[in-house]
């Protein structure tokens, strides 16, 4: 199952340990942290989903390209890392 | 209840005279994070914050025990739409209560223009459709940020709505939100084409105010002048050569004496800092006819202050005001504004102020 971890950053309003999600597409893998979370969820996302401004996404070492739908696809054994982009804010 | 005072500021809440604690003002909560609301709803002494955090969102938070505890409560969402242009919360620019009857009931105004209530404390939110899918949204426009915002949320005893949208007129209610009526006649925008000058639909309406204790008085301070209207927000008349200017943001309208208002004004539109470096709180007792320059104890020379739109405020007996601007500097008077006391000039830009009592 993919594990998620957050930046550190959030942990300064959230306690987001790294978990474990299951999803074959990133948007799957944050909607189950977000059933587990649901306060995480609009820290995260907008209102519509989309993946707000200044968070970044990785899939292991890879920025996510669909910021709109999360469709990047995971695998059981990777990691997604949700950061905070150093743009904005 | 004792008064104690919240000031919302760019870098978290800082409390006067809050809890009984010495040193003031001095952080309460949220210390670095912006703070973009603040308010009590006296009915049940709760304390809310909204924040509006840079890269993680608009967020909001109640404190029961007046502000020893806060928690987080869900946001506002808005619906779900089609394409790029599909509206998500930017963030929660003012919060009120509901009415005498609805001691759970809270009002939201955002930006990009939804109006929300809630009915059980902010544990959950619904979009007031009525105002949202009102056709003449469309021509709502940004001002002073990108999206329309609804800034004022009025609530009197007889249970009328009186909102404000920067920009997007004066809508009124006198249904509990289920139907509106466009108000604001009278009011004029000089930012737009003759022919649209008058149009109710493209007001800013700064800051709208009205009488507790007279709700058919409205006081509003206009992107364009000082208005009054004494139909509850369906018409205005402007109220003309007001000196040093009639340009501001904020309005505390007396809770008692509909005649009374107070404004802060600075040079225009372009040139938003206090005239001729002299910063002043003006003030009328005659309903507008004529305004009191009130000076003592604010500075009088190359003052650069601006006071936003919810960072003056006036207490229930109308006698405190607490008034707070874009370069930290606090100021509380108790004697209706005739003379003020400095208490701080450091701290993080202001945003809002508010009395808030203890149980």
């Amino acid at each position: 199952m993919p594990r998620v971890t957050f930046t550190a950053n959030l942990q300064r309003h959230l306690d987001v340990p790294s978990l474990e999600a299951s999803g074959a597409r990133v948007c799957e893998v944050l909607a189950a942290v977000f059933e587990q979370r649901p306060l995480l969820r609009s820290y995260i996302v907008d209102d519509q989903g989309r993946l707000r401004r200044h968070v970044n996404v990785f899939v292991n070492s890879v920025l996510i390209t669909d910021r709109e739908g999360l469709s990047d696809a995971v695998r059981p054994d990777d990691e997604v890392f949700v950061f905070q982009a150093l743009s904005g804010g | 209840m004792g008064e104690h005072i919240l000031v919302a500021t760019r870098k978290g809440l800082f409390g006067v005279g809050f809890n009984g604690v010495a040193g003031d003002p001095r952080p309460v909560g949220f210390l670095g994070d912006p703070v973009s609301a603040v308010m009590q709803n006296e009915q049940d002494g709760a304390i809310y914050a909204a924040l509006n955090l840079g890269h993680f969102g608009a967020k909001l938070h109640r404190s029961d025990d007046f502000g020893l505890t806060w928690t987080e409560l869900p946001v506002p969402a808005y619906p779900p739409g089609e394409g790029e242009d599909a509206a998500s919360l930017k963030f929660i620019w003012t919060l009120a209560r509901g009415g005498l009857e609805q001691p759970k009931r809270l009002w939201a105004g955002t930006l990009p223009g939804g109006l929300f209530r809630s009915d059980d404390r902010g544990e959950s939110w619904e979009l007031v459709e009525s105002l949202w899918n009102q056709p003449s949204r469309s021509e709502w426009f940004g001002g002073g940020y990108d999206d329309p915002g609804i800034h004022s949320i009025n609530v009197d005893d007889n249970g009328r709505l009186v909102v404000g949208i920067s920009c997007g007129g004066v809508w009124i209610s006198e249904d509990d939100g289920e139907s509106w009526t466009l108000g604001g006649k009278g009011l004029a925008a000089d930012y737009m084409p003759p022919d649209r000058r008058n149009d109710p639909t493209i007001q800013d309406p700064h800051r709208l105010a009205v009488c507790q204790a007279a709700p058919d008085t409205v006081w509003c301070q206009h992107h364009c002048g000082i208005f009054r209207s004494d139909d509850g927000g369906h018409t205005f008349t402007e109220i003309k050569e007001v000196a040093p200017s009639a340009f501001g943001f904020a309005v505390a309208a007396h809770p008692q004496d509909p005649k009374t208002a107070w404004f802060v004004p600075a040079v225009k539109d372009a040139c938003r800092v206090p005239v001729d470096g002299r910063f002043v709180v003006t003030r009328t007792r005659d309903g507008g006819a004529s305004f009191e320059t009130l000076s003592k104890g604010l500075p009088q020379e190359t003052a650069f202050d601006l006071v936003y739109r919810h960072a003056l405020a006036v207490g229930g007996d109308g006698r405190a005001l607490i008034m707070g601007s874009t370069t930290g500097a606090l100021w509380l008077s108790e004697d209706a504004g005739e003379s003020w006391r400095l208490l701080s000039t450091h701290l993080p830009p202001i945003a809002q102020v508010c009395f808030v009592g203890k149980p």
